[in-house]
């Protein structure tokens, strides 16, 4: 076994709640994948006969404001959060390492762009989301975008705070003295070095673009309202919290839940790449 | 310390430069025709035209950018394409609920918080400190409109104690102004106390292992002495930096918060600015938080001066 695989087998053993969150997120992974499978019916369909039931046995979570069946419009909320937290992790960390490398190494560059991201990050990142969503229309993929665009400077920062350190080491002047070539350098030498701190940086990135998601579909601006997800089915909740609080509780657990499993990991996965970083956290 | 203030405000000049660029080239780099955009799906062409006119979209973009800046820098930022009424006035006139919340929030937060790291790293991995810290990993993952509507079921809704929206203004009474205000400002501060508290904890973990702690206990100073004046003064920079940076999530999170509690502030104004693609709006709030946001950062750079000696004498 691999040094690093020991150490995350250490770390996950040294913090049981790393696996608590992994198995939080694979159930959720399951829901959403299975969603069809699971008692749902129709998250679209609408029944006006039975609108505002409270949760029975019928309808497990109840039904909203259309006679539409909560707990179906729940369990297929989970793709939309899953979806846009998974490729917004996976989309900013590409964008960012492949931003980051070529700042980390062209100083030229570096100077304009630094000021770009920095400028960037001036900007607060649901704001910045709000901005780009006012402008386009309502759709995952736009959803996507948005937020990725808002996350990608501070993984820029990560990757190329990270160049910068790496460049100092003696294996890699070593490298630029026996005649490496640059490209070469980057991929064998700097590359391997960044994934671990990278891939902590994906999780949060994952749970944020999840929170973000959630905030631009309850104002408004995000998901369109014929596809469910948790925070467009609690914005339809909003004008009813007195009377059917049930449709804002369910989303609303659920999206909490998986923030919390994504972000434990990253807590466990941090500690385990970095012993010196966790006993301080 | 001259050369460094120069330097920052030099710093800060470049990125609200960029900030502005940026917030005003959103509306060109995103694809389609920014006009029929905003006019939405049910727009004819002359309202198409009738936008493109107002907004002055037929200019090169850079003569575009030229004209607004200098609106900008004479204190215009555009006017509202809903209610024809300027960014300005309307802004300024929902500024006060936004203000009373976010400035609510940030000093009960740094009060609150701080303490709070500073009691769990002087008892680091005591019960006190694993709940702390738990709270904290909590508070990052329940988003801020999730906590508010459990805040208002609990306090409002079953126990009827707190009312569930609205906003009364001080000049209305400082109780009645400050009991719309509890519920919204916990809500909104949980996720910074969170923050703070893990920063305050961390950064005094690394002081407490120094050696002048060691001195200090070693001579017989009381260990509140050792804690607020020897640790807690050292260990105030990655402190502040912190608070200056999570005063992003407070803006953000005015938006959402202002929705939830229907408090009629800026942020309620940028939500029904989406809706109504009032595109002038949502750019000129966008850049007010961003300069707030930029000069709070300013602020808290200055503000080293105050603790690091070093940085008095370059």
């Amino acid at each position: 076994m691999s040094p690093t695989w020991k150490r995350f087998r250490d770390a996950f053993r040294r913090h049981p709640t790393a696996l608590v969150g992994g198995a939080i997120l694979i159930a959720m992974v399951a829901i959403a994948i299975l969603a069809p499978w699971l008692g749902t019916v129709d998250p679209l369909a609408v029944f006006p006969s039975q609108r505002l039931h409270p949760p029975s046995a019928e309808s497990w979570l109840g039904t909203d404001m259309l006679g539409r069946d909560v707990y179906s419009r729940v369990v297929y909320g989970a793709r939309v959060s899953l979806i846009v937290g998974l490729a917004v992790a996976a989309l900013s960390t590409l964008l960012g390492l492949a931003i980051g490398l070529v700042t980390g190494y062209v100083r030229r560059l570096d100077a304009v762009l630094m000021r770009i991201m920095d400028g960037l990050m001036s900007i607060p990142s649901v704001l910045l989301a709000i901005a780009l969503m006012a402008l386009t229309k309502a759709s995952i993929g736009n959803v996507i975008v948005a937020i990725t665009l808002a996350e990608v400077p501070r993984v820029v920062r990560l990757v190329r705070s990270l160049v910068f350190s790496l460049r100092e080491q003696p294996y890699v002047e070593a490298a630029i003295a026996a005649g490496t070539t640059l490209p070469r350098i980057l991929v064998r030498h700097i590359l391997p070095n960044i994934v671990a701190p990278l891939l902590v940086q994906g999780t949060y990135v994952c749970g944020s673009a999840m929170i973000t998601e959630a905030i631009l579909s309850f104002i408004g601006a995000g998901t369109p309202p014929n596809i469910p997800s948790w925070g467009n089915i609690m914005a339809e909740g909003r004008s009813l919290i007195q009377i059917a609080s049930y449709l804002i509780v369910f989303p609303g657990i659920c999206l909490s839940l998986t923030v919390l499993a994504v972000n434990l990991l990253g807590d466990g996965m941090r500690d385990a790449l970095d012993p010196r970083l966790a006993r301080r956290m | 310390m001259i050369a460094y203030i120069v330097r920052r405000l030099f710093s800060t000049i470049v990125v609200m430069a960029v900030v502005a660029f940026v917030v005003f080239s959103l509306l060109y780099l995103t694809p389609g025709d920014p006009a029929a955009i905003i006019a939405g799906d049910i727009a004819t062409d002359e309202d198409i035209r009738r936008i493109h006119a107002r907004l002055g979209l037929d200019d090169p973009f850079l003569v575009q950018f030229g004209r607004w800046l200098w609106s900008l820098a004479h204190g215009n930022l555009g006017t509202s394409i809903f209610t024809n009424l300027p960014v300005t006035q309307l802004i300024g006139q929902r500024i006060e609920p936004t203000l009373s919340l976010t400035l609510c929030t940030l000093v009960v937060s740094i009060l609150v918080a701080v303490p709070l790291g500073v009691v769990a790293a002087a008892k680091a991995g005591s019960w006190l400190d694993r709940a702390v810290m738990s709270f904290s990993v909590l508070g990052f993952s329940v988003p801020v409109f999730v906590f508010a509507y459990i805040l208002i079921l609990t306090f409002s809704v079953q126990l009827d104690w707190l009312p569930v929206q609205g906003y009364r203004s001080f000049r209305d009474g400082v109780w009645e102004w400050l009991r719309h205000l509890i519920l919204p400002s916990i809500a909104l501060g949980t996720v910074y106390v969170a923050l703070i508290t893990r920063m305050t904890r961390a950064s005094m973990l690394d002081v407490l292992a120094q050696d002048y702690i060691r001195t200090a206990e070693a001579k017989g100073l009381a260990p509140e002495q050792v804690l607020i004046g020897h640790a807690l003064k050292n260990a105030a920079i990655p402190v502040v930096t912190i608070i200056g940076v999570g005063v992003a999530l407070l803006i953000s999170g005015a938006i959402v918060t202002e929705t939830v509690f229907a408090l009629p502030g800026v942020g309620r104004l940028t939500v029904d600015a989406i809706l109504r693609r009032d595109y002038p709006i949502i750019q000129g709030v966008i850049l007010i938080f961003s300069a707030v946001y930029v000069l709070v950062n300013l602020a808290v750079d200055m503000s080293y001066v105050l603790f690091d000696p070093r940085i008095r004498l370059t």
